[in-house]
């Protein structure tokens, strides 16, 4: 069977005949092709690429100029700061949050923030949310039909301790379809939302599991063009954080970009208030 | 002193994707000061796509300067105790693709017109886009400003926000297309 050709880019959102599962992998392909062929060719291409048409919803929201390269201001390079009393204790562990245990594998999940030179992001926020074991967010325009858990809500939120170090205690989550094209569906994955040393090092990622069958077939984890940050995002498995007769452990460690102006900039001169 | 080089790959950003709501919200998380407080402006406006189409699942964030220029360093950016300036907010975009946040002022910093550093958030969008929104009201400040002289004028005022009589502010966001907003790398 010849699959039809591909639809002009502005017509994709609204089309009604969606792809299927072949043309959106041959779409991925030839994608990272020409990202690989526009950076023989001295182009600097970013880690995550905004233009991605064969992640759909992408097509009419990404800018299409380059990214004006400017030196931070003062406001840039410090962050947002958040301390222990932010976050209650019960917040970093994702199965004690009702009356009930959630089903599903449950795990521990740990590592470290640092920033692009390993100096630890000390006493600093993640925001974390996931689907429940079946596939299956909370949110209500999630539609998919698996079950719910009454146990399970799905988000935490926890702080870096003195080391950057962050541990916390979930379920595995399932992968869940979406509309992207015919058949498709996310590898399961975490939400990741990290604030670093300072606010050009914000971060919004996802954590995803070794070995998804998934992963080659997902337009929005091959946003990330390269192998080896795609690779990045993969939780290592961790015997050492397994423990006896109660959780899998899971080791993902995170690194917050540049830029050099950051360098510079030392956390002494922030006061623990309250 | 020379900086040295980075030793760590960067963790590639992610989109946030459709279902961030519960997972990255909290209590007023748009009132970087209480919408009653004294020197509190409205600063809103819309994020729009490509086809001009409001975005009804995107969010930003906002950092900035307290209205004397002062920086915010004090931990506890989620309390909202009416009286400790955090400087940061969070604000999703409502249904018609609007969004609003509680602030005041931010002060200029010394020979840097006045502004707020912003990121946007969506579904749809690969990863974070950084960009700033600066106070309208001293047109010495923001000509004398390097970066902004390095865009061209219809870029610029992609940047400025617009005061209103009533002393709000108003800043739409364009992801994509004509007067797509200006978007920062560092
Ligand atoms: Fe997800």
């Amino acid at each position: 069977m010849t699959p039809p050709p591909a639809p002009a880019p502005e017509s994709l959102t609204d089309t009604p005949v969606r792809a299927s599962q072949a043309d959106i992998t041959a779409e991925i392909d030839a994608l990272h092709r020409s990202f690989e062929q526009r950076e023989l060719s001295g182009e600097r291409l970013p880690s995550t690429v905004h233009d991605f048409p064969a992640y759909r919803s992408s097509v009419l929201r990404h800018p299409t100029k380059n990214l004006k390269l400017v030196d931070p201001e003062t406001i840039e390079l410090l962050s947002p700061a958040f301390g222990q009393r932010d976050v209650a204790a019960i917040e970093s562990d994702l199965t004690i949050q009702h009356a009930g245990e959630p089903l599903g594998e449950r795990m521990t999940v740990s590592g470290r923030v640092t920033d692009s030179w390993g100096r630890p992001v000390a006493n600093q926020l993640i925001e974390v949310w996931q689907a429940n074991s079946a596939g299956r967010y909370i949110h209500q325009r999630d539609q998919h039909p698996a079950p719910l858990d009454p146990n399970f809500t799905g988000a935490g939120r926890l702080i870096t301790d003195d080391a950057g170090e962050y541990t916390f205690t979930t379920i595995k989550p399932g992968p869940y379809p979406w509309k992207n094209h015919v058949n498709a569906w996310r590898p399961a994955h975490i939400h990741f939302s990290v604030f670093g040393s300072s606010f050009t090092q914000r971060l919004v990622t996802q954590m995803y599991f070794p070995g998804d069958p998934l992963f080659a077939l997902d337009p929005i984890l091959n946003t990330i063009w390269r192998q080896k940050d795609r690779d990045s995002l993969i939780a290592v498995y961790d015997h050492e954080l397994t423990s006896p007769e109660w959780t899998t452990g899971y080791r993902f460690d995170i690194v917050v970009d540049g830029p050099d102006a950051t360098w510079f900039e030392n956390d002494d001169e922030r006061g623990e208030q309250s | 002193m020379s900086v040295p080089a980075r030793t760590l790959r960067a963790t590639p950003g992610q989109t946030v994707g459709p279902f961030f709501a519960y997972g990255v919200e909290y209590d007023r998380m748009n009132q970087v000061v209480h919408p009653f407080a004294p020197g509190a402006v409205l600063l809103g406006g819309t994020v729009y796509d490509g086809a001009g189409a409001p975005v009804p699942d995107a969010f930003l964030e906002i950092f900035a300067a307290d209205s004397d220029g002062r920086m915010p360093r004090v931990r506890g950016a989620f309390r909202r105790d009416d009286h400790t300036f955090a400087g940061f907010g969070r604000a999703f975009t409502n249904d018609d693709g609007r969004y609003e946040f509680f602030v005041r002022n931010p002060g200029a910093g010394a020979g840097h017109p006045a502004l707020f550093a912003a990121i946007v958030f969506a579904r749809g969008l690969p990863d974070k886009l950084h960009t700033r929104i600066y106070l309208p009201d001293d047109p010495d400040s923001l000509a004398s400003d390097p970066f902004l002289a390095s865009l061209e004028g219809a870029e610029q005022a992609t940047l400025i926000a617009e005061r209103r009589p009533d002393g709000s502010l108003q800043h739409d966001i364009r992801l994509q297309g004509e007067n797509e907003t200006v978007f920062l790398a560092f």
